[in-house]
């Protein structure tokens, strides 16, 4: 075994290591922070490149795959274990998190260089860093969690990390919270798959979970067995919708976007939200289980029964559109780029379902190239433009910030999918290629032509807006002028070195990471294990078959509509005035306003769970005051009223006669005692008068 | 009227002054002469029945009972005297409604 | 093995330091917090010994003291501790120090104060060391008693009230179980846990409970479920389990800060450790032919609870409510247990994850919901009693090393990996999930919602602008982050190595999940 897998744990070890020192760091040590964090990330992509070379050597024949299993810790007699996995895929998202991840380092040196929390921002991203390796490499779906969990909590740190800002706390709360949805139901999937396989590990020796002997087991012969599967497969996949931001839950990826910039470009487009795919790809067997390969499978007719891919395939095809036709009405230039990441993380998904793993990490990978250099480039437009970001009110840009501009267009190009010499067109082809021969339905290849046609659309809608006409910072505040505090003042400047660079290097790799997976030459396929019937060399042939020559010129075609359609309604007549409003909104009002108002999922959800989650929560305090704590006050009051009305029998029944008899003896007693009074007299003229009447009797009545 | 009609009246008014005497003073030396007076008046009737009452001349039943009373008395009066004296030492008053210690 | 009564030691040191310190006077009262402390720390310092000698290879009761008292009523003086009770007698002396370093400043009958700490102590440590009813029964009452006081003399506004309820509350329940052990004791005569056991596993119980109460107008069987309900509420009561748990919002709010920690972290697992001591082993039969009605109120515990903290705007109250919830996972790994029956490997497994879990949790949560009140208590401390959730805002500005120790805590409380919390609720809903699917399944709302008002909590008090009345709050002080460093110290070894906790109970849970399927 290659002594990379055995020192795999260093990956994420380093940057957890340095993200535990950086937190017990004083403040003040700025240049100490970034030279620690960036030096532990480019160790570990040293590494990342030693163990992804060293799966190379081994694609002639089959996978490449090499684990390394060790116990966590026992529980009665049961040992929990976990594990490291080294495969294509793992070392493919090695090389592209430590890689983007590095440049994002290095630009958030120039980006973050007046915060005050420079080095806590530097701890927050090796914590994030550290935990998204962790993932990668991880052979344990319960690993996997446990790193999942805390790419969540750094990117609640670093949404939140302006958290003097209100809507800044709101975000990362909502989005901590929304993906945590999702991430039950991958608990619970998780819950499931280990009683019902009896293992969390992927690969272990032909008994991992997603080996075929334990997927035998849960598949078992009979119906039940096929539904557990499924169960699970859409457990999980719930955990990857959250993570993904697919709909119903996308709705935090947007709001995420409060963070600063690097963070969105590393997190919430490049890596993080890329988690929940890689997921998916990671356990794909289970998702598109081999049903033939399960021994003594479902009795079936044919057609293999319908799997997880089926979800999968219809809600990214679905999210794909949706967030791209929302994407057309935004103005906030960060939110464009977030709903974009919606769209093309929906892409992805569409990808996984219809083609398998190849397609869709193909499109993951490109995707976190250009969309970090998009997403750095609009942090350089922020900057340079004094924290603005409303693109109607920058204008003119590419004059003043050439670089930017430059790379700017090459990752638009990229991500509207102009054809040949940019990646996005090849991973996005891709995609279509294998939406159009998915055997369920053809919509899905329809939605996914739709997006690419918003998807030009927006992008150049962007570009005109921000780089092309005049600057219209001066001119009149716009009406919605949501979130934005700092009006930019003075004029905009290019941005330093630090940060034009890493825009420089993602945007050569934006253009050539496509070359990897183009038809003729399907080597990243090949590598990441999909059966393309290729001998894995370059064949200029299989370029040129009607099929993939048809489709490129659709897809053409449509990108070709996108961006004329764009040019033509925001290009030719330069908008000179901020407070203009948007030539679509003029064409078309009202369904301008449902998609600049997000088709009012947000209020939508205000309006349900929000609401209901609330009422609930008020039902159960009052339950507990009322009916909980009424039920002990009725129990109170009984005892109350019981003891009261054995009182009252007491003093008014019983002790009435006692106390009544003996009033009148002491008062009798007392009339008694008044009488003798002491006066020997008195006492005597008594006896005289009793005398007297005796006398006077006996003398009247006669001696008898 | 007969002869003891006559001393039993001097007798009932001896009585009757003793009587008052005994109930109306209120120094204790006067009530207990008008004890006295009362016991006199009861010897009196004593020696009126013996006399005329009919009885044997020879019986002397009355005199014993009257000398027997009158020693009685005699000594009754010295206890008295003597309590009497002795309140006296104590309270320095011979008033009897100052002494009303006995009440219930 | 060893001669030393370590276990007598251990529930005498306190009690004596306990007389001692209170016996201080007024005049000497500067002297209670560190007399109360070093009594504090010795008996903290027993019970580390007592871990390093206890062999945790073997899942018996072991230090066992055994002589005859009261030979007549079957009344043993009877000790003894295996992994879950020295998990326990581990929790207790480790929170006792930590309370009283919390409560430095008592400005009125120090002595009394430190002195009734110690009685707690005490009561607490013999609750879980006693294996005799009559005398477990001693101690269980005897540490209401300082802790009644304590939250009557001590407390906020409301506390004599709150004291009041506390006891009666507690009271009900104890005496229910008193009549349900009587019961049980006319019936075969014997107090002792582990003798009770032994016949219950041999179906002697219910035969003796038959002769006994048979012929009486009630059914045999019914006298069994009787007794068992009547031990149920005494132990419900303490946990709680809804729907006997008003008591406990208003009475950990006002109780002093101090000694709320004690209560959540240390007294609430009483009941708990009555579950697992009393009821599954005496009661198992009870327990599944009731297993619907106990699962049902254990999820409606945990997701009204949970619910019912996000409607609070006391941050004592709302912790309370947590506590409550994660009691509630307790609960649903003890129930989810007892319903396990049939000998399989497979729900071996189950059972084993469960009970771990269980074990797990009660530390985990003690030591958390602690460490959480403490900070609260800072906070009152620092704002002159104000701690409404609305009160504050933006405090990680002016406090930064609070918010990030509290905020450790607080996602700790709320299952993140990688700290305690998780490890325990994880192997709970993994020995639950099979056996109680649906109970489990909806139980999993729960973690949602403790998200949700958890992250309420940071997003209220330490996000936002900074509220201009807290611009002067201090940050922690070194002798602060002293007092918390050793729980944060360990929450992050739980969470990353759980191994050094399980290592004492794997044995004890083999044994125990064993014996249960004996049945």
């Amino acid at each position: 075994m290659n002594w990379i897998v055995h020192q795999l744990w260093l990956i994420p070890a380093l940057p957890f290591l340095a993200a535990g020192v950086l937190a017990l760091t004083p403040r003040r040590q700025r240049a100490f922070a970034a030279r620690l964090a960036i030096s532990a990330l480019a160790v570990s992509l040293a590494l990342s490149c030693a163990a992804f070379v060293a799966t190379l050597g081994h694609a002639g024949t089959g996978t490449f795959r090499e684990r390394v299993n060790f116990t966590w810790f026992q529980f009665g007699d049961q040992a929990l274990r976990l594990g490291w996995v080294l495969d294509p895929l793992a070392a493919v998202m090695l090389v592209m998190v430590s890689f983007v991840g590095l440049l994002i380092f290095i630009y958030s040196v120039g980006y973050m260089a007046h915060d005050a929390n420079f080095t806590r921002f530097f701890c927050f991203l090796a914590l994030f860093a550290g935990a998204m390796l962790g993932l990668v490499i991880a052979n344990s779906l319960l690993l996997l969690f446990v790193c999942w969990e805390l790419v969540g909590l750094a990117s609640y740190l670093l949404i939140g990390f302006w958290f003097h800002k209100p809507e800044a706390a709101a975000a990362a709360k909502k989005a901590f919270i929304t993906t945590r949805i999702g991430d039950v139901a991958l608990f619970l999937g998780m819950l499931w798959l280990y009683s019902a396989g009896g293992t969390l590990l992927f690969y272990d020796a032909g008994e991992g979970c997603l080996e075929n002997a334990a997927l035998a087991r849960i598949a078992g012969p009979s119906l039940v067995g096929w539904g557990t599967l499924v169960g699970i497969s859409l457990l999980i996949f719930g955990g990857a919708i959250g993570k993904s931001g697919q709909l119903p839950l996308h709705v935090w990826l947007p709001d995420a976007m409060e963070g600063p910039t690097p963070v969105s470009a590393l997190i919430h487009a490049a890596t993080m939200v890329a988690a929940g795919v890689f997921l998916v790809a990671r356990v794909f067997p289970l998702m598109k289980p081999d049903w033939p390969s399960l021994a003594g499978g479902i009795p079936l007719a044919g057609t293999p029964p319908p799997d997880a891919t089926l979800a999968i395939t219809w809600v990214g095809a679905i999210t794909a559109v949706f967030a791209a036709l929302i994407a057309v009405a935004q103005t906030d230039i960060k939110r464009i780029l977030a709903y974009s990441t919606v769209s093309q993380l929906g892409y992805m998904f569409l990808g996984l379902g219809v083609g398998g793993v190849a397609v869709g990490m193909f499109h993951l990978l490109t995707h976190a190239c250009f969309k970090a250099l998009l997403f750095l480039g609009a942090g350089s437009v922020i900057h340079g433009c004094h924290d603005e970001q409303d693109i109607r009110r920058m204008g003119g840009l590419r004059r003043p910030m050439p670089v930017t501009f430059a790379t700017y267009a090459v990752g638009m190009m990229a991500l509207s999918g102009v054809p040949l010499l940019f990646s996005g067109f090849w991973s996005k082809d891709e995609i279509l290629h294998a939406a159009h021969g998915w055997a369920g339905s053809r919509i899905p290849f329809y939605l996914g032509l739709f997006g690419a046609l918003l998807t030009a659309f927006y992008m150049t809608r962007q570009m005109v807006y921000v780089f092309f006409g005049q600057r219209r910072a001066a001119s009149t505040p716009p009406a919605a002028a949501s979130g934005i505090r700092h009006p930019a003042s003075g004029e905009p400047h290019e941005s330093p070195l630090v940060m034009t660079v890493p825009l420089a290097i993602l945007a050569v790799s934006a253009i050539v990471l496509g070359f990897l997976g183009t038809p003729a030459w399907p080597w990243l396929q090949t590598y990441l294990g999909a059966d393309h019937g290729g001998s894995g060399g370059v064949e200029l042939a299989k370029l040129l078959t009607k099929e993939t020559l048809w489709l490129m010129a659709i897809s053409t075609a449509v990108v070709t509509a996108g961006i004329g359609l764009a040019w033509r309604w925001y290009g030719q007549r330069p908008i000179t005035d901020a407070g203009t409003p948007d030539p679509l909104q003029m064409s078309f009002p009202a369904a301008f306003r449902w998609l600049r108002q997000k088709f009012f999922v947000d209020e939508f959800y205000a309006a349900t769970v929000i609401r209901a989650h609330a009422a609930w929560a008020r039902f159960s305090d009052l339950l507990d005051a009322w009916l909980w704590g009424g039920l002990v006050l009725a129990v109170h009051f009984l005892t109350q009223g019981l003891s009261w009305a054995s009182r009252f029998f007491d003093e008014y029944v019983v002790n009435l006669g006692f106390d009544a008899a003996c009033r009148r003896l002491r008062r009798d007693g007392a009339f008694a005692a008044g009488l003798s009074d002491g006066k020997l007299q008195n006492y005597l003229r008594g006896i005289g008068t009793a005398f007297a009447c005796l006398l006077v009797l006996l003398l009247w009545g006669g001696c008898r | 009227m007969s002869p003891l009609e006559r001393y039993l009246i001097v007798a009932a008014l001896l009585f009757g002054i003793g009587l008052a005497g005994a109930l109306t003073r209120r120094n204790a030396i006067l009530v207990l002469a008008g004890i006295e007076l009362m016991l006199t008046a009861a010897n009196l009737n004593f020696i009126a029945f013996w006399r005329y009452g009919g009885h044997p001349a020879d019986s002397g039943t009355g005199i014993v009972f009257v000398l027997f009373s009158i020693a009685v008395a005699a000594a009754e009066t010295a206890v008295g005297l003597a309590l009497i004296v002795t309140i006296y030492r104590h309270r320095h008053s011979t008033k009897l409604d100052e002494f009303d210690e006995l009440k219930g | 093995m060893n001669s030393l009564p370590w276990l007598t030691l251990l529930t005498l040191v306190p009690s004596l330091g306990g007389l001692i310190v209170v016996s201080l006077g007024e005049r000497r009262a500067a002297f209670a917090p560190r007399l109360g402390l070093l009594f504090a720390s010795l008996t903290l310092l027993l019970a580390i010994l007592l871990g390093t000698q206890f062999d945790r290879t073997s899942g018996n009761l072991q230090f066992v003291e055994r002589h005859a008292w009261i030979p007549t009523l079957a009344v043993n003086y009877h000790l003894g501790v295996d992994g879950l009770g020295l998990l326990m007698v581990e929790l207790t002396t480790l929170l006792v120090p930590m309370a009283m370093l919390a409560s430095a400043r008592v400005n009125r009958r120090a002595p009394l104060y430190f002195g009734l700490m110690l009685f707690l102590e005490a009561g607490l440590v013999g609750t879980f060391t006693a294996l005799n009813f009559f005398h477990w029964f001693l101690f269980w009452e005897l540490s209401l008693i300082p802790a009644f006081f304590l939250i009557k003399l001590w407390g906020g506004p409301e506390s004599s009230a709150a004291a009041t309820q506390f006891f009666i509350y507690t009271m009900v329940g104890s005496v229910a179980m008193l009549l349900a052990f009587l019961a049980l004791f006319l019936a075969v005569g014997k107090f002792d846990f582990l003798e009770l056991a032994d016949l219950s596993r041999s179906g002697q119980l219910a035969a003796s409970l038959n002769l006994e109460w048979g012929g009486h107008t009630v059914a045999s069987s019914r006298v069994a479920t009787l007794i068992f309900l009547g031990v149920l509420l005494g132990l419900a009561v303490k946990v709680p389990l809804m729907p006997f748990h008003t008591w406990l919002p208003a009475t950990y709010a006002e109780a002093p800060t101090a000694v709320t920690m004690l209560l959540t972290g240390a007294m609430s697992k009483m009941g708990v450790y009555g579950f697992l001591r009393i009821l599954l082993p005496i009661f198992p039969a009870q327990i599944r032919a009731l297993e619907t009605p106990l699962l049902t109120l254990t999820v409606l515990t945990i997701l009204f609870s949970a619910a019912a903290a996000f409607a609070q705007r006391d941050l004592k109250r709302m912790l309370a409510y947590s506590s409550i919830n994660h009691l509630g996972y307790c609960l649903l790994g003890v129930f989810a247990v007892a319903r396990v029956a049939e000998p399989s490997p497979r729900l071996a497994t189950e059972q084993a994850a469960a009970l771990s879990g269980v074990l797990l949790q009660m530390f985990n949560h003690g030591l958390t919901a602690a460490t959480l009140f403490c900070f609260v208590g800072w906070l009152e401390r620092r704002s002159g009693g104000l701690r409404g959730l609305n009160d504050f805002g933006g405090v990680r500005q002016v406090a930064p090393v609070f918010c990030g120790l509290m905020g450790i805590a607080l996602f700790s409380s709320l299952g993140l990996p990688g700290l305690n919390g998780f490890v325990g609720e994880f192997l709970i809903f993994k020995g639950s999930f099979s056996p109680a699917t649906c109970s489990t399944v909806l139980s999993a709302g729960g973690l949602l919602l403790t998200a949700i008002f958890l992250l309420t909590l940071m997003q209220r008090v330490f996000h936002g602008p900074l509220n201009p009345r807290w611009t002067a709050l201090p940050d922690l002080t070194w002798r602060e982050r002293l007092v918390v460093a050793p729980a944060m110290a360990l929450m992050f070894l739980i969470g990353l190595y759980p191994h050094a906790l399980l290592s004492f109970t794997n044995a004890t849970v083999s044994q125990f999940a064993k014996s249960l399927r004996a049945f």
